[in-house]
This record gives C-alpha cells, sequence and structure tokens, in this order.
C-alpha cells in the first residue's frame, strides 16, 4: 500500500487508473472502537474534497466520513452496510467504502504519505 | 475540580482500560476487548462492574426514620422485610424524579444506592427530611457488580452461600475477614450480585473474580445492556421533569401508597386516574440506522409527537433500539413512526420493553 494516500480525517484512498479506492484507517476504527452502522453515499453522485460522503456509528456515537477527493461515486461496498462489524476487521483492505471517478487527479498531493499519516495520527491521538 | 479515582482505578489501568470521565469519576468505558465483546461476555457467561462511583448512603433506624423516608419515597418501607430491596423514586413535589434508587432494609439501618451524579443533592434533600440525623454516605465503601449466567458459580467461588440470595434480597457476608453486604440485583437484565465491601479489598475480590472466570465490563457495555434490558438512565430517560407514571415505571410505586402521602403524590394519583400525555416506550427502528438521544419523532401525517431520551445498537438482538417519550395516543405497541436522524425521517415501531428478555433467578429455596 505505499501508493496510498492519507487525509487528516483518517481516510484512505488508492488510486487505479482514474478510480480511486476509499476507506477509512486502522487508526480510526480504534478511535471509533465497535461500529455497528455505516451510510455510503449513492453511486452516481458527486462528491467535493472534504464534503461528507458517508456516516459510522459506534456504540457510542456517530462521525461523518469525508471524501479527501472530488468524483463521482462509481462503486458502493455494500457488505459493510449489511455488516459493519467488517469494518473493524479490516478496515484498509476488504472494507473500502466507496470508489471515485476522480474529478481533479492533482488533489491527491494534498494528501499524506503512509509515513506522514502515521506521525500525524500519533501526535493527535489522546 | 479534581476528578476522583474509584479504589479500582489502578486495576482498571493494569487492564488497559480506557477512561471516561463520568459524574466527576474518572470510570473505565470499555477495556481492550471493545463494548460489543465486553456485552456479549455479559449476556455468555459474567462481567464485573466497578460501580463505586455511586453513592452509598446508610441511615440508621429510630423511631420516625421509616415515616419520614415514605414522605419522599413512594414504595412502601413498613412492608419491606429485613434484607429486602426496592427500586424506587426521591421525589420531587411536581411528581418528576430526583433520582432512582434502591432501598434495602438491612438489620439496623437502610442503605440507599444513588447515582453519581445526584448523590451530593440527593443527601441534601435527604438531610433536609430527616434533620440531619445518623446520614452516612459512606466513602470507605466500594461497590462491585457481577453480571451474567456464571456470575452466581463465579461468586460462589469466592464468597460460599451466595447462591442461596433471592432476586432484590441481601445479605452479609465476608471476605478475607471484612464485612461485606452482597445482593442479588444489578441492572444489565442478567442474573447478578452487587457487593458492598471496604474499599481496601475492592482490588484483590475483584481479583479474585477475575481468576474464577469474570471479567472487567466498562460503562460503554453497561449502557448497552441496561438499554436492551428496557431499563432507565437517570438523567436521560427520567429526570426532573418526567414522574414515574409517565417513564412507565408505575409498577415501582407500592399500590398501598397511590392514595398515601409523599411529595408530588397529588400529581401521581391524578395521572393515574386520568391519564398522562406522554408516555416512555420502547422503539425499534426498521433499519441499522441509530436514534440517539433528542432524535424527534413523528407520526405519519409527520406532526411532531415526541423525543428519542436514550439509543444505541444492542448487541445480542442485532438492531438499533431506543427509548423516548412519546405523546400517549400514539404509546401503542406496533405504532408506525418516524425518526428524524441526519434530516431523514427513518421508520419505526413502538414496541414492548424489554427488548433483550430477562433472566433474573427469583432463587433457589432448595439450594
Amino acid at each position: 500500500m505505499s501508493d496510498t494516500k492519507f487525509s487528516k480525517e483518517h481516510e484512505w484512498i488508492t488510486l487505479d487508473g482514474e478510480v480511486g479506492t476509499i476507506g477509512i484507517t486502522k487508526h480510526a476504527t480504534e478511535m471509533l472502537g465497535d461500529i455497528v452502522f455505516a451510510e455510503l453515499p449513492e453511486k452516481g453522485s458527486n462528491v467535493e474534497k472534504d464534503g461528507t460522503a458517508g456516516v459510522v456509528e459506534s456504540t457510542k456515537a456517530a462521525s461523518d466520513v469525508y471524501t479527501p477527493v472530488s468524483g463521482e461515486v462509481v462503486e458502493i461496498n455494500q457488505s459493510i452496510v449489511d455488516d459493519p462489524s467488517k469494518i473493524n476487521a479490516d478496515p484498509e483492505g476488504g472494507a473500502w467504502f466507496f470508489k471515485l471517478k476522480l474529478k481533479n487527479k492533482s488533489e491527491l498531493d494534498t494528501l499524506m504519505n503512509k509515513e506522514e499519516y502515521d506521525k500525524f495520527a500519533k501526535e493527535t491521538s489522546t | 475540580m479534581n476528578v476522583k479515582k474509584t479504589a479500582l482505578y489502578q486495576l482498571h489501568k493494569n487492564h488497559n482500560a480506557r477512561f471516561v470521565e463520568f459524574a466527576g469519576y474518572s470510570m473505565p468505558i470499555q477495556y481492550s476487548e471493545g463494548i460489543v465483546k465486553e456485552h456479549n461476555i455479559t449476556r455468555n457467561k459474567s462481567g464485573i462492574f466497578d460501580v463505586s462511583h455511586m453513592g452509598q448512603l446508610f441511615i440508621k433506624y429510630n423511631d420516625d426514620i421509616t415515616d419520614k423516608l415514605q414522605e419522599i419515597l413512594p414504595t412502601d418501607l413498613k412492608n419491606l422485610k429485613i434484607n429486602q430491596s426496592k427500586y424506587s423514586f426521591l421525589m420531587k413535589e411536581n411528581g418528576g424524579i430526583y433520582d432512582d434508587l434502591i432501598i434495602t432494609k438491612m438489620k439496623d439501618q437502610y442503605m440507599i444506592i444513588l447515582n453519581a451524579a445526584c448523590k451530593q443533592n440527593d443527601l441534601q434533600i435527604i438531610k433536609n427530611k430527616l434533620n440531619n440525623q445518623n446520614l452516612d454516605m459512606n466513602n470507605d465503601l466500594s461497590l462491585i457488580a457481577i453480571q451474567g449466567p456464571e456470575s452466581k458459580t463465579i461468586l460462589e467461588n469466592v464468597v460460599s452461600n451466595i447462591s442461596k440470595l433471592k432476586f432484590m434480597n441481601g445479605e452479609k457476608f465476608s471476605f478475607k475477614n471484612n464485612e461485606i453486604y452482597i445482593t442479588r440485583s444489578g441492572y444489565t437484565g442478567e442474573d447478578g450480585f452487587e457487593i458492598s465491601l471496604p474499599n481496601k479489598v475492592a482490588i484483590s475480590f475483584a481479583e479474585e473474580l477475575i481468576l474464577k472466570g469474570s471479567t472487567l465490563i466498562g460503562l460503554g457495555a453497561r449502557d448497552t445492556l441496561r438499554l436492551e434490558a428496557g431499563l432507565c438512565l437517570y438523567g436521560h430517560d427520567i429526570n426532573e421533569n418526567t414522574s414515574p407514571v409517565e417513564a412507565n415505571l408505575k409498577w415501582a410505586i407500592s399500590k398501598n401508597r397511590i392514595n398515601d402521602n409523599f411529595i408530588g403524590s397529588k400529581k401521581i394519583k391524578k395521572q393515574i386516574e386520568e391519564g398522562v400525555s406522554k408516555l416512555r416506550v420502547g422503539i425499534k427502528p426498521e433499519t441499522r440506522v441509530i436514534a440517539r438521544e433528542s432524535t424527534k419523532i413523528f407520526d405519519e401525517k409527520d406532526n411532531e409527537i415526541g423525543k428519542v431520551t436514550s439509543g444505541t445498537f444492542g448487541p445480542s438482538v442485532n438492531a438499533s433500539i431506543a427509548m423516548g417519550y412519546i405523546s400517549n395516543s400514539h404509546s401503542k405497541t406496533d405504532t408506525k413512526i418516524f425518526l428524524e436522524v441526519r434530516g431523514k425521517k427513518v421508520p419505526a415501531n413502538v414496541c414492548d420493553l424489554p427488548f433483550y428478555k430477562k433472566s433474573y433467578v427469583k432463587g433457589e429455596a432448595n439450594v
């Protein structure tokens, strides 16, 4: 996952051609605790960088999921809606959230690489 | 103000607790297992809860103590047997609830267990009522709950003869030459016990329970457990502006006291005779969406008819669950309602409580 980029809102994105796959980081799931509900954007909808693109809820609280880049939602992962515990089990693999056809690839440059994100996560966690 | 710690704090820390401030105390919200696993451990095996932040108030008997307490609690204390406990309320003049509590008639004194966030205010109210006499909020005692189907066997291995206790009854026992008091009670919808014991042996007692097979459980799972069991959390599901009748807790008012005088009794009597405009009900959303506290409730014609007071995901029922107050005309089981969550109307149904069937043990007389 060396090509994976990360946002300050704890989302990750990998790029395959024009399509980016987005999910939330393992660090985020550890902060949230057991995830019991997930809501995803609608397929075909357009989302804007740093805008809300979903919700996850733990037994304790609800948290928005933001998109790290702009684009059109081309695929969503229904399996995490049906069984949200998958997000805790495999957040940076099988439990991706949605796929976007990127509007502007240069937005990726604003994101962190793995090393930068790990440092950021460590510094911001209490 | 300094955040207080219970006598079990170091034990929580050693077990990798994640702490949260609750009612002025640093309490474990969860341990490394996480809320859902801790919830399931309690339902399937046995869980230990540190509830030492709650108030343990002791009131020595004298001639008029029972009469005076009956002026502020709607419970028949005169017919309460020695070592028997009752769920009750510290009543407010308007029929509202200052606190919900468990009162136990011990041999030479009453023991009242109070909510942590309310205990100082409760103490003032009770002090004023009793003219200061013989009151002791004992801060040298811890309170540990052990809950779940295997708890009886586990506790029996630490303290002999506890199996004879009946539900909502207590007795004195001893642990390492210290007097402790155990009641068969709890707030999870499971069979279980609550142990009042000196702070100095609290950690070693909890460690014994762990050694015999129980597990430390945090406040997070305590909340999902009590909500599945349909039990109220003070400050959320009941407060100074909800009466026991509105809260659907009429059963906790002793029948022979309904026509008696206690603080708020006029309002209670009127509500029982004429009905109430709002009622606490169980709510089951049709999807997995969680309706948190303060979620607005609407009828099919889009009229606002109430508010959610507690909502979470219930691991044992594998569904989103909630409780709230709803206009009496919509409080019947299976009434279709709508919950406004993040701007969308989520369909839901009024349902019976509890969400999860209780398995309290009435006591084994032949043991």
